[in-house]
């Protein structure tokens, strides 16, 4: 079986959320409600020097959504079995399913599940999986101006860079969920420990 | 009755949009797989993976592109199910060359539907009812609406003449067939308008840059970016103005080839965190001292390319100076003080700019000894008090350097790019403007105020010899798909009063989409529809030499017209219909003649009329090892001088000398302390100096009103953790921000992200005052003055001190 996956350079992202519209506009979604968001981490401070404001400052851009985690949290605990894996690992919600307990939203450790109040479900990132299998690109990957955005084999993915990890500040720590998102995390940062901050755009 | 909001049908759309997009699996996309085949093979336009989904859906896509105006001009594909667009994807699945990328769109662009289906478009022609700016207005007939434009105009021709009637730049349209362009054939027809020159955009750079170079024509293709070493992205910020389609993806792939690229901005911009290797802070209207200090540096420490100073250039020491000035200040008297006694060193710019003086030196030893750079200067460093300084120093250190006419080398100015960055284009035949007079468009509400007092020291130019003044103010206003009315013109309080007097403007008529805060002002209002509801065509801006095609999409919503069929109407009551249509053309007529003509007469970029309008868009692929500008003059300066008065390379102008202004407008680039800064005497009660940025939000002012746009990049103040703590001020709180001219109020983003001391209210808000005049969506043009700058004579609206306080 296949899995599929994303990676990002968070080198070349440049925060222009062109990802989490593409994926919006798909999705056809109101106001509050994506399927991707994109973090912006960040922090440091500034020293007056003499006249001059020097800064030590540092940002950088985290886009995300479901990692279509190869054991994933919220599979187990939907109560009426909505949530499936397909044979390319894709882990898609039924919406006719799906009665809107929130459990898996619960379960989630990246937030991903979005609840639609007016319908009763919830509803997530389903890796464009009608495009996909068509033979097609996810619409956040081909909408990357930047071309920071790949998806396909997670092993793959892998492959071709070493050196990406799913370990990004502000990402939650995977446990053993195994989730198939790879990032090449920024270099601005250096030692620093951002946080997010634009907390009223996610 | 007022304008209501048809939420009604916005609801339809998004439940149609919901259920067929999000929680239907399309049951036959497996089965139209079988249709992909691995060539890229067009059949009626698609490519194959649209044709399987479209198969698979029963929806039609249909490419068309984003006409608005940023720098880009990228491909949207509209998936039509049932006349209603439900998705809006770009340039997909066709080969992503390096050499001719996809034109891929930013958030603009994939939130249109949004746009066309907002709740708050214009459904009927509206007649005021209430005072001008009040937003009250009854919906009338067509025939009404035009029999009354048509009236008007004819009353104030027959009353003022022609140079009376006015129409306003404005640049909500970038299809041929929509916008001012629509409105200008119209009154060039009836007997012509008053014109204006410059733009809200490039007022300074479009002057100064020929002072220096002669010409706009400065720069060259983004591929030659590729050849440097170093870029100094000087105030530009292409990932949030979008400087043509994939500029960003040229300065990443500048990065890869091996340039070291340095952001300075007072913003730690979006370009500062993916495009840059560094970032240096600076203050706002201070960049000019910052280049002298390299200057000074560079003259200091011996890395003057002196061959170029002394062959190519004039004016830049004592000893290249031009006959009749040789005693005058040299470039190098000014930057080591020997004129004024004040040598220009690093020390001495730390004071105004905020940068420590030795990081100014290392940026001026790494210009001066990495070979080549670029020094590329965007254009909001320009709209400012003395723009034009800023504009000629950028231009004069890469002659310092010798950094002109090389690949990878960058001349700076305006930069419009020679050899092959721009695609032919066509459009409506031009119509000649019988009324020989201009006004800067900075200054047209003088032109509304005063126009009969107006003259040369104004700036009015096609006055006639023994003519001192304009025969008249503006009595008409016409304004198709523009928010400059109002909105986006500097101190909207002075604006709003001119435009509110009738006895000024007698009449304003507006095209619109919406009811913006220009519309308001208007005594007759025309609903337009957008691009996708009629057919036109658009092409590339600075960079990416594209073409698009804009076919029609859907029907018009509830009836709206184009700008260009508002203006047939229009047309029709003052007897040039036919003139004006050509005999009757629709917008389909002259969107297929436009195809002819760029097929006929450049068969070689967009081949036959039927590939062309089946891919929907053509872009001129690049070629390895474009031309350079200025090669030639750098290869033989007497044979192929430039088209300055002396023909060098212009440090000294003779010119601008010659106007007798030194202290506002020098001979040589220099730093001059602007008004409204922190060393004038605002900055007692105003400490806090405000830009406002191109936001991704918006285009300009299109799109402020579109939620999604909205939950991506909320409108609100941005400022530092220092100044937010002094006030008490923390994250997400309302604050008031005001000066003498306006006041508003908006949420902080409390934010290391921007310089101590200065604040940042994005451009392009909708002025939404409330019932004490304080604006409560933060409208920049609240605070901005109408002063134009000295030279150009353009918009100086990002030259403003502030106060913010909690509320």
């Amino acid at each position: 079986m296949a899995q599929y996956g994303f990676y990002v350079d968070l080198n070349a992202c440049i925060g222009c959320k062109a990802c989490q519209m593409a994926c919006k506009d798909r999705a056809g979604n109101e106001p509050g409600m994506n399927w991707r968001r994109v973090l912006e981490v960040g922090g440091g401070d500034w020293q007056k020097v003499g006249q001059a404001w020097v800064p030590d400052v540092f940002a950088y851009f985290v886009p995300t959504a479901c990692h279509h985690c190869s054991n994933p949290p919220c599979l187990p605990v939907c109560p009426t079995a909505a949530i499936s894996k397909d044979s390319n690992g894709i882990v898609k919600i039924d919406v006719e399913q799906c009665i809107g307990c929130h459990y898996c939203e619960w379960a989630c450790l990246w937030g991903a599940p979005v609840f639609y109040e007016e319908q009763g479900i919830v509803n997530k990132c389903d890796f464009c999986k009608d495009i996909v299998d068509a033979g097609g690109s996810p619409a956040c990957v081909e909408a990357c101006p930047m071309r920071a955005m790949e998806w396909g084999d997670v092993e793959e993915l892998r492959a071709r860079h070493p050196e990406a990890t799913f370990q990004i500040v502000p990402l939650a720590d995977p446990q053993d969920f195994q989730p198939n998102a790879l990032y090449k995390a920024n270099t601005a940062a250096g030692e620093r420990v951002g946080t997010i901050l634009n907390q009223e755009e996610i | 009755m007022s304008i209501h909001e048809d939420t009604n049908l916005l609801n339809q759309l998004n439940q149609a949009t919901l259920s067929r997009r999000s929680f239907l699996q399309w049951s036959a996309a497996t089965g139209a797989a079988a249709l992909l085949t691995s060539n890229v093979n067009l059949v009626n336009g698609l490519y194959p993976l649209e044709q399987a989904l479209a198969a698979a859906g029963d929806i039609q896509v249909i490419p068309t592109g984003c006409a608005h105006n940023c720098g880009g001009r990228c491909v949207l594909k509209a998936h039509v199910q049932d006349g209603i667009i439900i998705r809006i994807t770009s340039d997909t699945d066709r080969p992503d060359d390096p050499l001719d990328p996809q034109l891929r769109a930013c958030v603009r662009g994939r939130s249109y539907r949004r746009r066309v289906y907002a709740p708050d478009r214009l459904k009927s022609p509206l007649r005021r009812t209430g005072p001008r700016g009040s937003g009250l207005y009854e919906e009338i007939s067509w025939e009404e609406a035009v029999d009354t434009v048509a009236e008007n105009l004819i009353r104030v021709k027959e009353t003022y003449g022609n140079s009376a009637i006015y129409s306003h730049y404005a640049t909500g349209g970038g299809s041929t067939t929509a916008g001012s362009g629509t409105a200008a054939r119209l009154l060039d027809l009836f007997g012509g308008r008053l014109g204006y020159y410059n733009n809200y955009s490039w007022a300074c750079v479009q002057v100064a840059t020929p002072t220096v170079y002669g010409t706009q024509n400065t720069g060259q293709s983004r591929l030659d970016w590729l050849n440097s070493k170093l870029i100094l992205m000087w105030g530009w910020n292409p990932a949030e103005m979008i400087d043509g389609t994939n500029t960003m993806y040229f300065v990443k792939q500048a990065r890869a080839a091996g340039a070291k690229t340095i952001v300075i901005d007072p913003r730690h911009t979006m370009s500062a965190v993916g495009l840059a290797d560094e970032w240096i802070p600076i203050r706002p209207g201070t960049d000019t001292a910052m280049m002298a200090a390299m200057a000074y540096v560079l003259i200091t420490e011996g890395l003057i390319d002196e061959n170029f100073v002394n062959t190519y250039a004039l004016g830049f020491d004592a000893d290249h100076m031009p006959a009749g000035y040789e005693n005058a200040e040299s470039f190098k008297a000014y930057i080591l003080g020997e004129s004024d006694g004040v040598p220009k060193t690093p020390a001495w710019a730390e004071e105004y700019t905020g940068v420590p003086a030795d990081t100014i030196a290392r940026i001026g030893r790494e210009y001066g000894t990495t070979k080549p750079a670029m020094l590329y200067q965007g254009y909001g460093i320009q709209r400012r008090a003395y723009g034009e300084q800023v504009v000629r120093m950028g231009c004069v250190l890469p002659a310092l350097t010798g950094n002109i006419g090389i690949p990878g080398g960058w001349a700076s100015g305006i930069a419009f790019a020679i050899g092959g960055e721009s695609a032919p284009g066509a459009g409506f035949p031009s119509v000649a403007n019988a009324v020989p007079y201009s006004v800067p468009s900075y200054m047209y509400t003088d032109a509304v105020l005063r126009g009969a007092e107006m003259g040369r020291a104004d700036g009015v130019r096609g006055l006639a010899e023994g003519e001192e003044t304009l025969p008249t103010g503006i009595k008409l206003l016409y304004n198709a798909a523009g928010n400059c009315l109002a909105n986006q013109h500097g101190n909207i309080n002075r604006t709003k009063e001119i435009l509110a007097d009738e006895s000024l403007a007698e009449f304003i008529v507006v095209h619109e989409q919406f009811l913006t805060p220009s519309a308001k002002f208007a005594d007759i209002i025309l609903p337009a529809c957008t691009f996708m509801e009629t057919f036109g065509m658009t092409g590339n801006w600075k960079y990416g030499p594209s073409r698009v095609l804009l076919p029609k999409v859907i029907e018009p919503l509830y009836g709206t017209k184009s700008d260009y069929a508002i203006a047939a109407m229009i047309a029709e009551r003052l007897g040039i219909y036919d003139e004006y249509t050509e005999g009757g053309k629709t917008e389909e007529d002259w969107y297929n003649q436009w195809i002819q003509t760029l097929t006929t007469d450049n068969a070689a970029v967009y081949g036959d009329a039927e590939a062309f309008t089946a891919r929907g868009s053509m872009t001129v692929p690049y070629t390895e090892n474009p031309p350079v500008a200025f090669a030639d003059f750098i290869a033989d300066p007497v044979a192929n001088p430039l088209t300055t008065p002396s023909g060098l390379v212009e440090i000294f102008s003779p010119a601008l000398a010659a106007m007798n202004k030194p202290e506002e407008i020098p001979a040589i680039p220099k730093f001059i302390v602007e008004w409204d800064s922190p060393w004038s005497p605002e900055a007692e009660n105003y400490p806090l100096q405000a830009i406002g940025n191109h936001y991704m939000h918006r285009v300009h002012s299109t799109l402020d009103n579109i939620d999604w746009m909205d939950e991506a990049f909320p409108q609100r103040v941005f400022i530092n953790p220092a100044d937010a703590t002094e006030r008490g001020i923390q994250e997400g709180d309302m604050v008031r921000i005001w000066n003498d001219r306006g006041a508003m109020i908006i949420p902080a983003r409390v934010t290391p992200r921007i310089m101590p001391g200065v604040v940042n209210i994005p451009q392009g808000a909708w002025y939404t005052p409330d019932a004490d005049g304080v604006d409560r969506r933060g409208c920049v043009n609240v605070l901005t003055s109408e002063r134009p700058s000295p030279l150009a004579l353009g918009n100086t609206q990002q030259t403003m001190m502030v106060q913010v306080e909690k509320v």
